[in-house]
């Protein structure tokens, strides 16, 4: 019996075209095209895709907790970045 | 953070589309058609019944045996996969079963004629009736039947009926999944490890005696192609052959000359297997007759 | 730099389960808050699994098409729930493979409820009814568990649990409206699943070692008695509903507290189960080990063919 076992990829679906792609989940396949495949049946059994990218988990690179600190907190003060930082009525597009 | 994209609605939409009558579903389908039906003669007709039935019956064997498979699937990932192409199989005997019905117009439903009817009065492919087998003999079935059907849909697009013609561009989608899916794993057999190469030899060994019955025709066939309505199977079968040997080049497999085949399924000639696959699917409303379900 | 001990560590852990902040994989996390996790977890994607079997007794039987499409959709889901709560469960530096050595060895447990046979189609009403209404119960809690990728994997398993509660109520519905012999094939399947069903919370919670541990960590939220009670709340108005007798003498609604009262479960009945006396037990596990062993030389191949087609393992 294979004591080994398929590599895990990591699964991104996008619901309708101009959407942003979500995380899904992840499934074991051998290789990209039944990866694919594996994702499609897992992941779009009720409509929820209209487009899947598959990622092997290995090639997923990831800030650490550790990171954390460093990483975000700089841009919590930035609060000019915010539109609402902005006392202008009548200013705004939206 | 990473998050799960919600699913809400479309479980909602999953449910309903299990939840709804085929007869819902196809029924625009059938008020389009309809006035046609005054023009129908009735061999016309009758010919067209059973004609969808053929269809449906392959397709709820084969679902059938798929399903045998859920839940001792080789990885869970595939166990999945193999039910999704039940589902999508027995998804199209409804709507075949459903329109047969509204043709005879007898009162019958989709599950009359899928579960009062004897081993004699079905008429599904050979190959569909086969056993599962391991794996690989799973795999190329559905890889045979996949061909077959993909060329078949692709054809019946074209029908003069426009209910045939809807029915096919919808499981024309459906079966060209499953043809890639059974192609992939095709080629991964053939061409993986001397044990894996070795089963899918067997299985060819075992079931390429039954692909000559896929392209049978009698008088049925005959009188609705002068319609328009059927399409002629026997061009089919050189697209069919040329899809198969390339399948199975990448494979490493080799593809089996002058074999002797096995036919009857237009009359409800079968193998011994399609009794049981019967008995077992049709015992609970055989035992309460008129029971609701 | 001051590297923190242990202690400290968690400490601060403990802080940010109490401030209500969800764990993710690579944070760091108490050994026994992993072990716990991973025991739970696997735990729960076994019993999707092995879930499969008792249901998928009756997929080639279904007594019609629509019913059969149902079910197979059905059967179908608790796997691919199998599925999320093994990956969720690999996040922790488990693999899979390891997980299911450990189930087909008989080392680790899964539902005892899946023990018991399907012996009538009523039974397939039962299960999503009853079956997967407890397993809702319990999963609704769990989506709220402090772990982020088994919460994910519950937020996204709930959604999709209540189709199989709503066509097994149908299903002993539609036999309860149906012929003598279809009423007394659902009550007869209510007395065989509803303590069993019961059982599904575990033991009392003065009786469960782990409860306390799980409940500070908030992976678990609520207590096994709670949430059998929630359960019972909800479900005997639905038994009442279509006429089904919850076969229960001491059944009781209390005005007082607004909750049933409910008579004694057998608990001796739930450890011979566990103990592997249950009348399915062994069958279970054999047609897993099957299933596993007979894909072995389907695993192998497409691992070769990868082998030998580099270019199909990543972008080419």
């Amino acid at each position: 019996m294979s004591n080994s076992q398929w590599p895990l990829w990591e699964v991104f679906t996008q619901k309708k075209s101009g959407l942003p792609f979500e995380h899904a989940g992840s499934v074991h396949a051998p290789d990209k095209e039944l990866a694919l495949q594996n994702a499609r049946d897992v992941y779009s059994r009720r409509n929820e895709a209209t487009c899947i990218w598959v990622v092997p988990s290995e090639y997923i690179i990831s800030s650490t907790p550790e990171d954390m600190g460093s990483f975000f907190e700089p841009s919590n003060d930035k609060i000019y970045r915010h539109p609402n930082f902005y006392k202008t009525p009548g200013a705004s597009f939206e | 953070m990473i998050k799960y994209i919600v699913t809400r609605i479309s479980t909602k939409h999953r449910e309903q589309v299990l939840n709804k009558p085929v007869s819902e579903s196809v029924q625009d389908r059938f008020t389009q058609s309809t006035s046609k039906f005054h023009f129908m003669n009735s061999a016309t007709n009758n010919s067209l019944v059973k004609y969808c039935l053929r269809i449906a019956d392959s397709s709820l064997v084969l679902g059938q045996r798929l399903g045998e498979w859920c839940g001792h699937g080789p990885i869970l990932e595939e166990d999945i996969a193999l039910t999704n192409i039940s589902l999508d199989l027995i998804g199209q005997a409804r709507a075949f079963y459903t329109y047969a019905a509204q043709l005879e117009n007898k009162g019958k439903t989709e599950d009359d004629f899928a579960f009062f009817r004897d081993e004699r009065e079905y008429y599904n492919l050979l190959l569909t009736e086969q056993p599962n087998g391991d794996f690989g003999q799973t795999i190329l079935r559905q890889f045979l039947i996949s061909t077959y059907s993909y060329y078949f849909y692709s054809a019946l697009k074209t029908s003069n009926d426009s209910t045939l013609s809807s029915l096919a561009e919808k499981s024309l989608k459906e079966v060209t999944y499953h043809l890639r899916h059974s192609s992939e794993w095709l080629i991964r057999l053939g061409d993986g490890t001397a044990e894996s190469h070795q089963r899918v030899e067997n299985a060819i060994d075992e079931l390429w005696r039954f692909t000559g019955d896929m392209f049978d025709m009698d008088e049925v066939d005959e009188l609705l192609i002068k319609e328009g309505i059927a399409i002629n199977l026997a061009s089919l079968k050189e697209p069919w052959e040329k899809k198969v040997k390339e399948v199975f080049l990448k494979a490493t497999l080799k593809f089996p000359e002058n074999q002797f085949m096995i036919q009857g399924s237009r009359n409800g000639k079968h193998t011994e297997h399609l009794g049981h696959l019967l008995t077992e699917m049709q015992a609970l409303p055989r035992t309460f007759p008129g029971a609701e379900w | 730099m001051h590297t923190p001990t242990e202690q400290e560590r968690e400490t601060e852990f403990q802080a940010r389960i109490d401030r209500g902040e969800m764990i993710e994989p690579k944070d760091w996390m108490p050994e026994r808050y992993r072990k716990q996790l991973i025991r739970m977890m696997s735990q729960h994607a076994h019993s999707e699994v092995v879930g499969m079997l008792p249901e998928g007794n009756w997929i080639t039987r279904a007594p019609s098409l629509r019913r059969k499409a149902v079910l197979l959709a059905k059967v179908q889901d608790e796997g691919g729930h199998g599925l999320y709560i093994y990956c969720g469960t690999e996040t922790l530096d488990v693999s899979r493979e390891q997980m299911i050595d450990d189930l087909l060895s008989g080392k680790a447990k899964y539902s005892s409820i899946f023990n018991y046979p399907t012996q009538t189609w009523a039974d397939i009403g039962a299960i999503g009814w009853l079956v997967d209404g407890a397993a809702i119960v319990n999963q609704t809690a769990l989506a709220k568990c402090s772990y982020g990728p088994y919460s994910r994997a519950m937020v996204r398993i709930c959604k999709e649990e209540n189709f199989h509660h709503k066509q097994g109520y149908e299903i002993l519905a539609t036999l309860m409206k149906g012929t003598p012999e279809q009423r007394a094939m659902a009550q007869d399947s209510m007395n065989r699943w509803w303590w069993p069903s019961l059982m599904m919370f575990g033991p009392s919670d003065k009786d469960s070692p782990n409860s306390g541990e799980l409940m500070r960590w908030k992976v678990k939220r609520h207590s096994n008695d709670d949430l059998r009670q929630r359960f019972i709340d909800r479900t005997v108005p639905q038994a009442e509903n279509i006429g089904l007798k919850v076969p229960d003498a001491d059944l009781k609604f209390n005005p007082e507290t607004k909750h049933y009262n409910h008579g004694e479960i057998d608990w001796a009945e739930f450890y011979n189960v566990i103990k592997g006396n249950g009348i399915c037990n062994r069958e279970r596990l054999k047609a897993r080990r099957e299933a596993h062993q007979q894909g072995a030389w389907v695993r192998e191949a497409a691992e070769a063919f990868a082998a030998k087609h580099k270019e199909n393992m990543i972008a080419a």
